[in-house]
């Protein structure tokens, strides 16, 4: 097959590829987001439980 | 006595103690299978399935949006079965259930709207129209936003559970008003191809990227859901000695 042709899908190619962007930047972030998060979580009950350490 | 040990087996996987590692060990194979639906509903999509006859390629847009939008009132079926859950056995998983799930619902209303209109811009000359089926799930959309923000503007968070889940609740009714909204109003929107009893009006080689592309979608939301569970199971339950151990264990 032709990939330009391909590409350009029917001359509707902003249209379409525009909607698979749409969906890779939400697929991609929701999972991104929750990863970066579990860090910061991680980093901070890491300190929270060295300053309840030092309390004691 | 079946429902016994079935009563049983919930109540210890809804502790959060139990459920963590488990949704650990679920996570990799649940992103697997997503990855692996996602290239083949790909594939069906962008390569075999025919150009529409009338919309031509754009009909492609179709295997995004249709599953998105199908996804945001699934997601929020679960969010408001979680929160009713939650008021009604209280059950602190539930409420991070619900929690995970109103970024996910909204995310994917969202990408439903855009791709709406970037299918509506080339097929009926317009981004936007204030049709019934584009207005209710705007108003979807706002629904979980809102429910966001009342979450988050509540300390406490059992409370915030509690007032996040009656908001889902009456935001309910949102949905039937979505999904026959093409049949209540005279709408721009197409009607429902799939899912009509006993009238297929669609053909396989559309019906079957649809259907993978919606199963992947399906995957997807229990993996985001996951990730974002055991966040806030994390956060919840750091005064208990199994957090502190497994957070100290991993330096």
């Amino acid at each position: 097959m032709n990939w330009a042709e391909f590409f350009s899908m029917g001359g509707y190619a902003l249209y379409v590829w525009s909607s698979y962007a749409a969906a890779a930047v939400v697929l991609l972030l929701n999972i991104a987001l929750p990863l970066r998060r579990r860090d910061a979580v991680l980093n901070a009950l890491r300190e929270f439980y060295r300053l309840k350490g030092r309390s004691r | 006595m079946v429902e016994i040990y079935i009563l049983i087996g919930m109540h210890k996987y809804a502790s959060p103690k139990t459920f963590y590692p488990l949704a650990g060990t679920l996570i990799p194979w649940l992103a697997g299978a997503t990855v692996l639906l996602l290239a083949l509903g790909l594939y069906l999509g962008l390569f075999v399935a025919p150009p529409d006859y009338q919309q031509g390629e754009t009909v492609r847009i179709m295997f995004i949006h249709v599953p998105a939008a199908w996804m945001s009132m699934f997601v929020y079926a679960v969010m408001a079965a979680a929160g009713a859950a939650a008021l009604v056995w209280n059950v602190k998983l539930m409420e991070t259930l619900a929690s995970a799930c109103a970024p996910i619902g909204a995310s994917f209303t969202l990408l439903a709207l855009i791709t709406g209109s970037l299918w509506g811009k080339p097929m009926w000359g317009a981004w936007w129209v204030w049709d019934a089926r584009l207005t209710s799930e705007l108003i979807l959309f706002f629904l979980y936003i809102g429910v966001m923000a009342l979450r988050a503007s509540i300390d406490d968070p059992r409370r915030a559970a509690r007032a996040a889940a009656i908001l889902a609740l009456v935001g309910v009714v949102n949905i039937p008003v979505i999904h026959f909204s093409v049949e209540w109003w005279n709408t721009l929107h197409q009607p429902a191809s799939v899912g009509r009893m006993g009238k297929p009006t669609i053909h396989l080689s559309i019906l079957m990227p649809l259907l993978t592309m919606a199963v992947a979608f399906t995957f997807y939301f229990l993996t985001a859901a996951l990730l974002r569970m055991r966040n806030e199971i994390l956060e919840r339950e750091k005064h208990t000695s199994w957090v502190q151990e497994l957070v100290e264990s991993r330096r």
